[in-house]
């Protein structure tokens, strides 16, 4: 059989029917195969989108997204996708072409070593030389993505190997020496962990992202009811426990919110639930005070002890270590340190200005969307504005650009969204920065017919920097996006319907009217520049 | 090993290409350092085994294991115990040898059980093995006489007694 038919036997093998690509010269041959295959590909306009897209799928779907793009510009385009998903421990397999085998290595037309350039920020990467090892790469790919910490892997196809021709064959099971993820929590651990947050008096539950990723909101959901213990969760944890829940506290870190901060700094034994503690979250606002007992739980060995030392850490798959440990947790009585941070937590108000207040666009928004909605966040305060005010209903989802902060993810993630899952309401919040650093994919969302509503706030800023900007000189520059576009207008080109919004009373009318529109919608919210992040 | 926080860790990889690149580039990436790294194919053709010398304290040293061991191709870390391992480098060493010197350098090479491997009117060749410190020990009794060159494997090691790396378990695996 031929190679590239056997690649795409393989994807259907692993259950994929959709991903997401672009062609050029020395993918040709995957793309003769697919076109023959009964997969799904959606044409992005640029391989960026192609990696955020398969992100944004994966996500939703729980499966791993797969991308695909040819040799040299075409790979170094997924390179922001590829590191976006490492960071955010998202699994992909990424399939690259490449030049000839026989021309590697002598700076040929299109040619990019995307095997060493994107080394750091895979999780594994292959560079095909024989063909007859395909079957086997790409069972360890989606092994490897897919199983401990998801992360993206990335298979490099030379020109030829696509076209050789190789028996098919496709291993049912995987044998790598170097990698057997731990599943199962240490049950010596797990004791000692379950006798700390018995001896503690104000124990903390911070849910980080390895929540939403591990699927395991209803075993924590039982292990905090269960327990008594209250619930923070980090920006990527956000949806991992219900914020109309009792035991609901609020988001951490330097754009969370100051009472759920202030109520790490008051516990006494915190139990990280896959937070890996980063800067911009734990570890970077200094509210672990040092006496702190911490217990930690990952998937991954290596975050623990890398930020903060750790007294009790537990290596393993998170709804397994939650179930075990949800077997023997005893109920605690935490009523008075439950009474304290409810006394703690401060109501969100929102005033009205001269244009749009963003955040209570949100809080609007958040209202009107279903109980299975998801948000996509871009970068920038449009991300905190989002996950300040969307509430994390179960059964709703937000996700965002955590660990590398890319902005122009949200539009594309937000595609592969609604095409994981059509029947659920989609919505992507960008600014007017984000938005046109991946304005091109309206055109793959009008071509595919994406029902998807889109939130832009503009305040014709690069909004978060010039806040920086202002706090840090007191002075601003090189923000302003100057002549920014008539955005309606431009969705319009595209055969997309929208509304400009400039004032508060106008949002609720302008919500209804795009999620009641069949096919994709803008919201233009214009935005004072001077309006803050929190 | 862990004078002056250097540590030698012996490291299983798979012996496929770009693994050393990748080991290579976790150093520098995440700013650990090294002083040197050797590596060499095992008993088994299809895995190689690296020994590296790190400098670091305990929590620089702990992010290395781990680290390493996140790695898909790295099969096993562990770190070699001064007292329990023997430690080898070896180093081929150009001094200047004229008549009058070349007698007195021979008696030195003698001395340290090491072997001249080539002869030149102005030079002489010394192939030497031995732990850092003989090493270090010799070219401090060559300096006087002139090196012209000198070039080192890096240090290899293996742990004494009949324990292999294999029956260790891999990190994070329980006990």
């Amino acid at each position: 059989m031929k190679a590239a038919e056997a690649i795409v036997k393989f994807l259907v093998e692993e259950g994929v029917d959709t991903v997401f690509g672009y062609p050029g010269g020395y993918i040709v041959h995957v793309y003769e195969a697919l076109r023959k295959s009964d997969i799904r590909h959606i044409l992005v306009r640029q391989e960026s989108a192609a990696a955020h897209s398969a992100n944004g799928y994966a996500r939703v779907s729980g499966k791993t997204g797969v991308c695909i793009a040819t040799s040299g510009p075409g790979a170094t385009n997924l390179i922001t996708g590829v590191a976006t998903a490492y960071m955010d421990s998202i699994p992909l397999v990424v399939l690259t072409g490449q030049v000839p085998s026989s021309m590697i290595g002598r700076d040929v037309f299109q040619e990019a070593d995307i095997k060493g350039a994107t080394e750091s920020f895979t999780k594994h990467n292959y560079l095909v030389r024989d063909a007859k090892d395909l079957p086997r790469i790409f069972r360890e790919a989606f092994h490897i993505a897919s199983t401990g910490r998801p992360g993206p892997v990335l298979i490099d196809l030379p020109h030829d190997i696509q076209a050789a021709d190789i028996p098919y064959s496709y291993p049912e099971t995987v044998h790598i020496s170097g990698y057997k993820p731990t599943v199962k929590g240490h049950e010596g651990q797990i004791k000692r962990a379950l006798k700390a947050i018995a001896e503690s008096e104000r124990p903390l539950i911070l849910a980080g992202g390895g929540v939403n990723l591990a699927r395991a909101h209803t075993e924590l959901l039982y292990f905090s009811e269960k327990s008594g213990i209250p619930v923070v969760h980090t920006l990527m944890g956000k949806g991992a426990f219900p914020s109309n829940h009792p035991h609901y506290v609020g988001m951490i870190g330097t754009h969370g919110f100051s009472y759920a901060n202030e109520a790490v700094s008051m516990a006494d034994l915190v139990v990280f639930i896959g937070a890996r503690i980063a800067d911009r979250t734990a570890g970077g606002t200094q509210i672990l005070p040092e006496n702190m007992r911490i217990v930690h739980i990952d998937v991954d060995p290596a975050e623990i002890g890398k930020i903060v030392g750790t007294n009790i850490p537990i290596v393993g798959d998170l709804r397994v270590i939650l179930k075990q440990m949800n077997e023997k947790i005893k109920k605690k009585d935490t009523s008075a340190w439950l009474e304290t941070l409810r006394a703690m937590k401060t109501e969100e108000t929102y005033e009205t200005g001269r244009l749009v207040n963003p955040k209570k666009a949100i809080r609007i928004l958040s209202g009107k969307l279903s109980d299975t909605a998801i948000m996509v966040a871009d970068v920038g305060q449009n991300q905190f504005w989002a996950a300040r005010h969307f509430e994390d209903l179960p059964g709703r989802k937000f996700m965002a650009s955590g660990g590398m902060g890319t902005m122009g993810y949200g539009i594309p993630a937000a595609v592969g969204a609604k095409i994981a899952a059509p029947d659920r309401q989609v919505v992507a919040v960008c600014g007017d920065g984000g938005f046109q650093m991946s304005m091109f994919e309206l055109g793959t969302i009008a071509a595919n017919e994406i029902d998807l509503k889109i939130v832009l706030f503009n305040n014709s800023h690069l909004g978060m920097v010039r806040e920086i900007q202002n706090r840090v000189f007191g002075q601003n520059s090189h923000t302003a996006l100057d002549k920014n576009p008539d955005f309606v207008m431009l969705a319009k080109a595209y055969g997309i319907s929208g509304v400009r919004v400039e004032k508060d009373e106008d949002l609720k009318s302008a919500f209804d009217q795009a999620l009641s529109h069949k096919g994709p919608f803008l919201v233009e919210c214009v935005v004072d520049p001077d309006e803050s992040t929190l | 090993m862990s004078v002056n926080n250097r540590h030698v860790l012996s490291v299983l990889v798979e012996n496929q290409a770009g693994v050393l690149s990748r080991v290579s580039g976790l150093f520098s990436r995440r700013g650990y350092n090294i002083d040197s790294l050797s590596v060499g194919v095992t008993e088994d053709p299809a895995i190689s085994r690296m020994t590296i010398v790190v400098r670091g304290d305990s929590y620089i040293l702990e992010q290395i294991k781990k680290q390493l061991n996140k790695l898909i191709d790295v099969i096993k870390v562990i770190e070699l115990d001064k007292d329990r391992s023997v430690f080898r480098e070896l180093m081929l060493i150009k001094v200047n040898a004229r008549e009058n010197t070349r007698a007195s350098i021979i008696e030195i090479v003698d001395i340290f059980r090491a072997s001249v491997v080539d002869v030149s009117s102005e030079t002489l060749t010394v192939e030497m093995t031995g732990d850092e410190d003989k090493i270090e020990a010799f070219i401090d009794l060559m300096k006087p006489y002139g090196i012209r060159e000198i070039v080192r494997t890096g240090l290899t090691a293996l742990e004494r007694g009949s324990k292999e790396i294999q029956s260790y378990k891999k990190y994070g695996e329980e006990d």
